[in-house]
C-alpha cells in the first residue's frame, strides 16, 4: 500500500505540469505502465523495419532506395531513444527484448500486414507514420521527462518520413498512369483502417485510460486522436485522388469533422493475438535476427576485454 | 633526515592537492535534458556535487546535478572530423524541406 501522502503530493506536481525525472518518487503503476509503453513503442520501431526493408532492394530508382535506406535506419535510432529511455525507469534492454523475442511483448499491430507493392511504401509513410507523428506530438508533453525527450528528438527526425511517403502517392495516384493509380488506391484500401486502428480501442473499451490521462502518460484520448487524423488525412488523400474506402465518412458541418464508419475490432483483436497476416513471420525475422548476431555481441565483447587486459599488462 | 621528511610531506601535499577533474552536468528544471555547465576539480564524487552545487546553481540554476569523472569522458577527435561527420553531407533528404508538399493539403 503506498503512502497516500507521497500519492497526492505526485499528483498534485503532474496536475501543475511538472514532468517527473528518473529518480523522482513515482508511484509502482505509473513506472510499469511506462515500461510497459515505453517498451512497445521501441519495440514497434524496431519491428517496423521489416515491413519496408522489405522493398529496399527493389524501390524504383536510386534515389527512393537511398531515402527508404534513411527512413528505416532512422526506425532503428528511434528504437534505441526509446530503450534508453525506458531503462531509466531500472529495466534492463536485453529483458525488454527477450520478451519481444519470445513473444510476451507487444508492438504496433499495424507492422502485421504486408507490403504487397511499392504503393505500399508510400501508404506506410503517409498514413502510419502520419498516424504515428500525431500520437508522438501529443506525447511530446507526457510527463515522463526521458519520454518527452524521446518524443521531440522523434517528431523533428520524422516529419521527413511522412513526406516522402505522400511524395510516393503524389508520383503514383496523381501523377502515375492508370495502372500507377490502381496500384496506389489498393494499397490505401490496404493501409486505411488498419491505421486507424493504429489508435487504439475505442475510448469506451480503453480501461487504464484514465489513470494514464490522469497521470498525464496520456495527453489525448485514442478517439480523439483518431479524429485528428482523419481530417488531416481526408483532404490530403482527396489531392491525390484517391477515394477512402468507408461508405460512412462524411463531412459534418455542426461538428467541424469528418464522420466515419465503425471500425472492425474483431480484426484489431485478432491481430493483437497473434493472427494477423505476418505476426508469426515478424517474430521469426526478429529472432533470426538476434541469434545471428549473437557472435558479433560476443565478438565485441571478447575484443574489448582482450583490450582492457593488454593495456593492464603494458602498465604493469 | 629532517629534510626527507619535509620533502615527503610537501610530496604527499602537492598529490593530495591535485584532486581529479569532474565534469558538470546540471539540469536547469524538470523536462530537460542535463547540459554540461563546466568542470571542477574535487577529492571524491560527494565533493564534486557539492562543489558544483556551490559553483554552478547559485542563482537556482539547476535542480539536479550529475558530475562524471573528465578522466572517464571519450571525446571525438576534433581531426576525425570529416571522416564521421561527411556522410551526412550529401543526405540532405533526411530534410522534411527536401519534399514538395503542395500547400492544399495542409501542413505535414
Amino acid at each position: 500500500m503506498e503512502n497516500q501522502n507521497l500519492l497526492e503530493k505526485f499528483q498534485r506536481y503532474v496536475d501543475a505540469e511538472n514532468k517527473i525525472e528518473a529518480k523522482d518518487w513515482m508511484p509502482d503503476g505509473y513506472r510499469k505502465t511506462l515500461i510497459r509503453q515505453m517498451a512497445q513503442h521501441a519495440h514497434s520501431e524496431v519491428v517496423g523495419m521489416l515491413p519496408e526493408g522489405n522493398w529496399i532492394s527493389r524501390a524504383p530508382s536510386l534515389r527512393r532506395k537511398a531515402i527508404l535506406i534513411s527512413k528505416v535506419q532512422d526506425e532503428a535510432g528511434h528504437g534505441l531513444y526509446l530503450y534508453s529511455a525506458c531503462e531509466t525507469l531500472g529495466v534492463d534492454r536485453s529483458t525488454l527484448i527477450d520478451e519481444l523475442l519470445c513473444g510476451k511483448a507487444k508492438y504496433s499491430s499495424i507492422f502485421n500486414y504486408p507490403t504487397l507493392s511499392w504503393a505500399d511504401i508510400g501508404a506506410i509513410g503517409w498514413l502510419v507514420d502520419g498516424a504515428a507523428i500525431v500520437n508522438q506530438v501529443s506525447l511530446q508533453r507526457t510527463s515522463y521527462g526521458p519520454y518527452s525527450r524521446a518524443m521531440v528528438r522523434i517528431c523533428k527526425e520524422e516529419s521527413f518520413h511522412q513526406r516522402q511517403g505522400y511524395e510516393i502517392m503524389i508520383a503514383l495516384a496523381k501523377n502515375g498512369n492508370a495502372a500507377q493509380k490502381k496500384m496506389a488506391q489498393e494499397a490505401f484500401n490496404r493501409w486505411w483502417w488498419p491505421a486507424l486502428m493504429m489508435f487504439g480501442p475505442s475510448d469506451a473499451n480503453s480501461p487504464n485510460s484514465a489513470q494514464n490521462m490522469a497521470w498525464k502518460i496520456k495527453r489525448h484520448s485514442n478517439d480523439e486522436l483518431r479524429q485528428k487524423f482523419v481530417d488531416m488525412t481526408v483532404p490530403q488523400a482527396e489531392y491525390v485522388g484517391l477515394t477512402i474506402p468507408d461508405k460512412d465518412l462524411k463531412w459534418n458541418e455542426e461538428t467541424g469533422h469528418y464522420a466515419f464508419g465503425e471500425i472492425d475490432w474483431t480484426e484489431f483483436n485478432e491481430v493483437v493475438k497473434g493472427n494477423g497476416p505476418c505476426n508469426k513471420q515478424r517474430l521469426q525475422t526478429r529472432n533470426a535476427a538476434h541469434e545471428k548476431g549473437t557472435w558479433v555481441r560476443e565478438a565485441a565483447m571478447a575484443y574489448a576485454q582482450k583490450q582492457s587486459e593488454r593495456q593492464k599488462v603494458s602498465a604493469a | 633526515m629532517v629534510i626527507a621528511n619535509l620533502r615527503h610531506q610537501i610530496q604527499q601535499k602537492m598529490s593530495n592537492s591535485n584532486w581529479p577533474l569532474w565534469e558538470i552536468f546540471i539540469r536547469s528544471k524538470n523536462g530537460l535534458a542535463h547540459k554540461h555547465a563546466g568542470s571542477l576539480h574535487a577529492a571524491d564524487a560527494k565533493m564534486a556535487i557539492e562543489n558544483a552545487r556551490d559553483v554552478y546553481t547559485r542563482r537556482m540554476e539547476g535542480v539536479s546535478i550529475w558530475v562524471v569523472r573528465s578522466a572517464d569522458i571519450v571525446a571525438s577527435a576534433p581531426a576525425d572530423k570529416d571522416f564521421l561527420y561527411d556522410p551526412a553531407n550529401n543526405k540532405v533528404y533526411r530534410h522534411p524541406t527536401f519534399y514538395d508538399i503542395p500547400p492544399e493539403v495542409g501542413h505535414m
